[in-house]
Order: C-alpha cells, then structure tokens, then sequence
C-alpha cells in the first residue's frame, strides 16, 4: 500500500477555508496528524498550517480528496 | 390502492423513471449514454423532474441553496407534494418536515447544529463497541449453517439497532422500524402504504416524547426535548421531525451501503482477498465501496424559473440529485466503473455536498468498517448461493434486499 507520489516540495502551507468546509472529514480520516475535526464536522489545520515533509504526500492527497475543495495552499 | 407496474421506459433523455425495473437493476449504462447525449434529463412521470448525471451540475445545485430548496427532498414525491401541482407542501402531519433534512435555513442551520454532535467522530467511536458486538451476534446466528442472506439476516440489522440505541428507542422493535422505512423510502409509490407507516412513525415518537417529557433519559431524544434556545425549548413538532429523520435516514442507507459491499466481495474474490490481506487498504476501501455503489439520492425543488446546461428549469419543477451518478463520471473519476480498492484520488459525494452534507457521515462509514471487518474475520470465504435471486431496491435508495450466500 503506497500513497500516491508527488513531488514534495519543502514548505507547503495549508488551511482549510471554513466556509467551503461542509464536514465531510476526508482530510481527518486521511491524516488525523494534520488536522483536527470539532464536534460540528469543521476542520482545522494544526499548528500554523505547515506540513512536515513526511506529510507532504498524504497532505496533497486530502487536497485532491475533498469534495467542497476546501483545502488551500498557502503561498 | 396497490402500485402499478409503470410504462416501459423507452426514451431516458425526455421520459426517464427511476423505479424502471432496468433502471434499478443497472442505472450505470443508462447514466453513461445520458451523460453522453443529454447530461440533465426530464420527464414528466412524477411532475415536471430533472436528473443530471454529471458531477459538476449535481454539485452545482448542491450548493445553489437559492434557486433549489431542499423543502422536497422525497424522489417520490409525496401525495400533497403532486396535487394540487405548484402549491407550496404542507405535510399536515409534520408541518416542519423532517429538519434539518427537508429544511432550507434557516431552521436548518440551528436544526443541524443540534444534530450534528450526536455525529461527531467522537461520538461515533464511543458506539463502536456496540456495533461490532451487534455485528458478531449477528453472525453467530447463521455461521455453522453454511450459507445465509448476507441483506436481510446481516446488513439490514445492523443500522436500525445502532440508530435505536442512539435514539433512545427499544432495539426490540427493530423489525417494526425497519418496515416503516422501507414503506417510506422503498414502496414510496405507494402513498397509502407510504402515508400508513408514517402515521405509526409519528404516533409511536409522540409517545417517545411524551414518555421523556417528565423522565428523561441520556438519548438523543431526551436532549433535544430538554434543550433551550433563546430561553425556549424546542417545538415539539421540530423535535418529532427530527427524530423521524434519524430514523428514516439512518437506517435503509447505511444498509443498503453495507449490503453493496457483501455484495461486491462476493462477486470480486481478488479485492475480498486483498482487503483481508492488507488493512492498511480498508480505509481507501470504505470511499471506494460508497463511491461506487451510492446508495442515495435526493431532490430539490426549484424555487424560482432558473436555467441550468441550457435546461429551462420552471418554479416549482424537482431535480433528483443524482450522487451515485455523479460519482461515475469519468470528468472527475479515472475508470469510474471499476471498483479500485486503493482509488487515490477519490472526492466522491456518496453523501451530497455543500450544506445538506449528510450529518451520519461519520456514523455511517464506521458501521460499514465495522460490518465488513467482523463479516470477512468470520467468514473470510464466501460466494453467491448457486443460481441465487439477488434483489435490489431503488429509487430514493439503492442496494440489494437479498443476497443468499454459501461459506
């Protein structure tokens, strides 16, 4: 079982927008490391949003997987 | 009155019915020509109705609260929804629908916020024990005599207990719920049959609350009974709503979605194989499983005369929204008619977008973890009972009412 590879990119930043965030949990359920679900479904990004190289990958993949597209990147 | 077989279906793009026996029984190829020649489809079967089968319009609408109201979410419409055509529904018997569901905000927006806690994930691991204690008692029944019905003596009894329990409501009378929903949401053609099982839904919550009233418990429904906005409690018909949706909502669905995967494991030895071989796969499994065999669909009204992929949309016509559709458009999804256990990329909407998401998501996809864990541990091996009847059910929701197996 691998994750899909990407190229990881030192330094990526993400957020979840909290008004595209409808609760689905895709990100909680691929990553609970990296974000944090409250007792209404909204999703959160720990920390200041900095995803620890290890994350990367998995970190894109609940980009590609969430179906409001909540999830940006930071520049 | 009983329901009659409808007329054949022999134009899907102008004359389409989701309760065609074809339909039913493979929607895919029928989803693929639409998508193909006439990607939002018509009929006038069931008053003026839509049904798109791309991905992007049904999200569209999904998230277009002002032009389609969730007032009617019933695929079949219900008899006051019909006649007389146009009027605005007045359910006389639940004068707010069953919110947050059938609500637009704002009594959706408060509705939910009471309900959604009752979902969280939280929440949801703590009745995980139960379930897959259920799940095991289940299959003690049936193990030693070789072969079973994998809906009706596993899948269909397993949401209705996890629901009564949250709910607050005797387990005992599982069976008796269970048949409510079906009349409700399966034989909603029905509207006698459909209009019976929702009065003894309603008269047996009325008692629920009225017990609760003076003796509260620790469910759902006591909290809601007890719960004060703005120094108020709760309308009691508001309450009864909810309650009846958590209900009808949680139980036929997550069935129908644990019954689909029984159902594909036994047809596709390789993946049954591989998700015993390799855990780490059941997560990616779970999407993959309800992305393509979603059981639900839902309706919209529209609320004013609109336009949508050139379709001229009147006020007051519905659209089917067609997740299980979308969810095999081949824009959005690589292969979309094979099941990849391991599908990387995977933003499905089994359980609709934007603010109607469902509120049991989270409820949902842990009993269908736990109900294939605890079936493939016990009976690893296991196939199609020789000439078996597979049935499935349709309409508002799709999924097989029986599938004998031998193990």
């Amino acid at each position: 079982m691998t994750t899909e590879s990407t190229g990881q990119s030192a330094g990526l930043r993400i957020r979840v927008d909290p008004e595209k965030c409808q609760g689905h949990s895709r990100c909680y359920g691929l990553l609970p490391e990296l974000f944090e679900v409250d007792d209404y479904g909204l999703s959160t990004v720990v920390g200041d949003g900095s995803v620890p190289l290890e994350l990367v990958a998995k970190a894109r993949l609940a980009i590609a997987n969430c179906p409001e597209g909540a999830i940006e990147e930071l520049a | 009155m009983t329901t009659e077989l409808p007329e054949p279906v022999t134009d899907w793009t102008t004359d389409f019915d989701v309760l065609d026996p074809g339909y039913v029984a493979d929607p895919f190829t029928i989803w693929d020509e639409l998508r193909a020649k006439c990607p939002i489809a018509h009929s006038d079967r069931r008053g003026s109705t839509w049904l798109p089968t791309r991905y992007e319009d049904v999200s569209a609408i999904a998230h277009d609260i002002e032009h389609f109201s969730s007032l009617q979410v019933a695929v079949i419409p219900l008899k006051f929804e019909l006649d007389p055509p146009g009027d605005r529904p007045r359910d006389p018997v639940l004068p707010y629908g069953l919110p947050p569901i059938s609500a637009d905000p704002p009594l959706h927006t408060w509705t939910r916020r009471l309900l959604l806690p009752w979902f969280s994930h939280r929440r949801v691991e703590g009745y995980e024990a139960m379930t897959r204690e259920l799940c095991r008692g289940l299959i003690d029944r049936f193990v030693e005599q070789g072969h079973a019905d994998a809906a009706a003596d596993y899948a269909q009894q397993i949401p209705v207990r996890v629901i009564a329990n949250i709910l607050g409501v005797e387990s005992g009378l599982a069976d008796t719920f269970t048949g409510w929903v079906r009349d409700v949401l399966e034989f909603a053609d029905d509207h006698a049959r459909r209009r019976e099982a929702m009065k003894e839904l309603v008269i047996y919550f009325l008692n629920q609350i009225d017990l609760r009233q003076h003796d509260p418990g620790e469910d759902l429904l006591s909290e809601l009974l007890h719960t004060e906005l703005d120094g108020r409690p709760v309308e009691h018909s508001v309450v009864l709503g909810m309650a009846a949706l958590v209900l009808i909502a949680g139980v036929d669905t997550t069935w129908s979605a644990i019954g689909s995967a029984l159902w594909h494991l036994a047809t596709h030895e390789d993946d049954r194989h591989r998700l015993i071989a390799d855990p780490e796969v059941v997560p990616f499994a779970i999407e993959e499983l309800l992305r393509a065999y979603s059981p639900v669909t839902m309706a919209r009204v529209v609320t004013g005369d609109t336009e949508m992929a050139g379709c001229p949309m009147k006020q007051g016509d519905k659209v089917l929204m067609n997740f299980p559709a979308a969810n095999r458009d081949p824009e959005v999804f690589d292969d979309p008619d094979l099941v990849i256990l391991d599908r990387q990329r995977n933003r499905h909407i089994a359980f609709g977008s934007g603010i109607h998401r469902c509120a049991g998501s989270n409820l949902a996809r842990m009993e269908l973890r736990i109900a294939i864990e605890e079936w493939l541990a016990r009976i690893p091996e296991y196939r199609l009972a020789e000439g078996a009847d597979v049935t499935w059910a349709g309409g508002q929701v799709r999924g097989p009412r029986s599938i004998p197996v031998v193990f």
